[in-house]
């Protein structure tokens, strides 16, 4: 009910030529409803490159290498999660990839700098990063500016304050190894451990990446924020005309890239001990890709969690596939180039597909 | 709405942070490790020079963060300051912006300019323009082959198709069969030599994986992709110390009897190296490749020195790590200067 509304809200939904019908009175069939969510066409395409990459690498048919695309998806996924919520609220954030780095950053040198247990930092990096996603919402809600702006400049400060202060604390560019310190073994067991299923061992982001995505998804779809997210990504100023309180609504999803941010900065610290103070520029996009490949559209208003859960999985297995398959490696940007295209396409025709009748 | 949710989330902020003065306030600390363990760290130091004061510009086509540059650049620091020079250091993987670069340090009227030649052709205009204004050129790390022709003093580096060459060599006496070379940053000159390099030599297969190097579990993902895809592969030749330690998680994670080694060193590579968990290094030694390139514009400036006679390259690589001689480089390493 909640999403059936949500399209109302927004001014017109492009990829829906039913909406002359005016979809807030009509009762569709479950068929129909289900054809019409944004993350059908990813769904069909993800089977789509599955299936062929299936068929042309022996070794991707193993329960283990799945694992691994899994293990790459779910890195990526569970950014790709508040940033499609944030996306369908309208809003960018360029500063997604660096952040992950500035969390690792911070908790790594605080608790080494000051010789604390490893937990100490890592509650310092979640302030941190909250105040980086509340600094860009508030920023954005203020000055009224473009979030690809005001995340541009978050994004250019974080880069160079990433390098800058771990040179001033550490000397070097990368932060020292935390591994032998204490609490290190605690946390890497809840960030960074592997489950084994059936022999396969499991990295643990991909279960945080399922629980997320359900409760990213209940979030949207069954309460009253997910109501305000489509509300205000439709359109900012019906949306405060109604009652939804927008500042809060933007400032929230900002923040909570921030504690996606937090999140995986912590597993990529906790796996790999040190940081490199460069890492982290590039992802942003990544980021976006999943959540767009999952049918959130570029205007907001539109789209889904389990969409970009979907769209990340796609480029996993994209980018695994092709190391799978053994294609020559010079050519590895333009194929996963050309494979992300032919899955946005076949999103996109299942989507008209769907809408069309 | 807005009021009521703002004193909300400024309590949140204030819980958190009282949460955290807490935990320092009781005392969370940790026993091991950390700052306190290490020991005092610091460049090596001498007396200083009392020859006038002068000043040196670096230009390098480093990228931001990368810890090999920091070495490059600590080593042309301690020259810098045993030599009585202003060092003044910038950096731009970008041709075009790098040759900028050198421009500025010529409007700069600096004594002297150590450059790298990346992108040779890129750079010659400007150098020679330098030449022209009289200012010593010395090149280091790129342009073994092109900076006799350009005009500069000397040359501090290693050649990295020599480098790995060498490297093949000594896969070959390991008894390796089978090799993936991991490109970090995908159409980097220095790093397509230093595999094309290992290929010459190696007796067996080389085959090249990229992967990208600003996402560390991509990278951990890839290589334990390729090792399943070609479970022959024998030894994982990284080309940069952090993604050494990434490849040993890669291959414990595909359950791969493979080994790893690797190009360039820092300090918890000694430890790995140490552990056998890698193999072995090649190290090139930035931090000599940036002190010599300060300290010979030096010498050229107060003595008329030329390094290397001005025929030849200076070599500072490949030298070798491995569990024979890790111990004694470990606490240079661990320092952070080599």
């Amino acid at each position: 009910m909640t999403q059936a509304t949500a399209p109302a809200a927004s001014s017109s939904p492009p990829a829906s030529p039913a909406a002359p019908k005016d979809g807030r009175t009509s009762e569709r069939s479950l068929a129909r409803r289900l054809a019409a969510r944004p993350e059908i066409g990813a769904l069909i395409a993800a089977i789509v490159v599955y299936i062929f990459f299936f068929a042309v690498a022996s070794p991707f048919r193993e329960a283990s290498s799945l694992a691994n695309v899994l293990y790459e998806a779910s890195v990526m996924g569970i950014m790709a999660l508040p940033v499609a919520l944030l996306m369908i609220g309208g809003e960018f954030d360029l500063s997604a990839g660096v952040a992950v780095t500035t969390s690792a950053l911070t908790a790594s040198m605080w608790s080494f700098q000051l010789s604390m247990n490893v937990w100490t930092g890592v509650i310092v990096a979640l302030v941190v990063a909250l105040a980086i996603g509340a600094f860009n919402g508030y920023m954005l809600v203020r000055t009224g500016l473009p979030s690809f702006l005001i995340t541009l400049g978050t994004f250019l400060i974080l880069q160079g304050a990433n390098l800058a202060i771990t040179k001033l604390f550490t000397g070097n560019v990368a932060t020292d190894s935390i591994s032998d310190m204490d609490g290190f073994d605690q946390a890497k067991s809840i960030f960074a451990s592997e489950i084994t299923i059936g022999g396969v061992d499991v990295k643990i982001t991909v279960f945080y990446w399922l629980v997320l995505a359900a409760l990213a998804t209940w979030l949207l779809l069954r309460t009253k924020f997910g109501n305000w997210i489509f509300a205000t990504g439709g359109s900012q100023e019906s949306a405060r005309a109604v009652g939804v309180p927008v500042t809060f609504t933007k400032i929230a999803l900002f923040m909570g890239v921030g504690a996606g941010a937090w999140f995986v900065g912590m597993h990529i610290l906790f796996s790999f001990n040190t940081v490199q103070s460069g890492e982290g520029v590039g992802n942003e996009f990544l980021y976006i890709i999943a959540a767009v490949i999952g049918g959130c559209l570029l205007t907001g208003g539109y789209g889904s969690a389990i969409g970009a859960v979907i769209g990340a999985f796609i480029f996993g297995m994209v980018s695994q596939g092709i190391v799978y398959a053994n294609w020559n490696p010079d050519w590895f940007k333009a194929f996963l180039g050309v494979m992300l295209l032919l899955a946005a396409l076949v999103n996109l025709w299942v989507r008209r597909q769907a809408t069309r009748r | 709405m807005d009021r009521t949710s703002r004193p909300r989330s400024r309590r949140i902020a204030l819980v958190a942070a009282a949460a955290a003065a807490a935990l320092m306030v009781t005392g969370c600390s940790s026993d091991s490790g950390g700052k306190k363990a290490e020991e005092d760290s610091g460049n090596a130091s001498a007396g200083k020079a009392d020859t006038p004061r002068m000043k040196i510009a670096m230009i390098t086509h480093a990228a931001a963060g990368d810890t090999f540059w920091d070495l490059v650049r600590k080593g042309a620091e301690t020259a810098a300051a045993k030599d009585n020079v202003e060092l003044v250091y910038s950096n731009n993987p970008d041709s075009a912006k790098q040759a900028n670069l050198v421009q500025n340090a010529i409007d700069q009227k600096v004594d002297g300019i150590a450059v790298t030649l990346s992108k040779p052709d890129a750079m010659k205009d400007v150098v020679a323009k330098a030449e022209k204004a009289g200012i010593p050129v010395v090149g280091l790390n790129g342009g073994i082959d092109d900076w006799k022709e350009q005009g500069l003093l000397s040359y501090f580096g290693q050649d990295e198709f020599v480098a790995g060459e060498a490297f093949g060599e000594k896969l070959n006496a390991l008894g390796a069969k089978n090799n993936i070379c991991v490109i970090h940053e995908q159409g980097s000159v220095s790093l397509e030599a230093r595999c094309s390099g290992v290929k010459k030599t190696f007796k067996g297969k080389t085959t090249t994986l990229n992967v990208n190097g600003t996402n560390m579990p991509s990278v951990k993902s890839t290589i334990n992709a390729k090792l399943k895809q070609d479970t022959s592969i024998d030894y994982v030749v990284t080309l940069g110390a952090p993604f050494a330690l990434t490849a040993v998680q890669s291959v414990d994670d595909a359950g791969s009897k493979a080994k790893v080694a690797t190009f360039d060193l820092n300090k918890e590579m000694v430890d790995a190296v140490k552990g056998g968990d890698i193999e072995f290094a090649v190290d090139q030694q930035p931090y000599l490749q940036g002190y010599l390139s300060v300290d010979s514009l030096w010498l050229y400036k107060t003595n008329g020195n030329f390094s290397g006679g001005g025929q030849e390259p200076v070599l500072t690589g490949p030298a070798f790590v491995d569990k024979d001689n890790v111990d004694d480089i470990a606490k240079f390493a661990s320092k952070g200067t080599r």
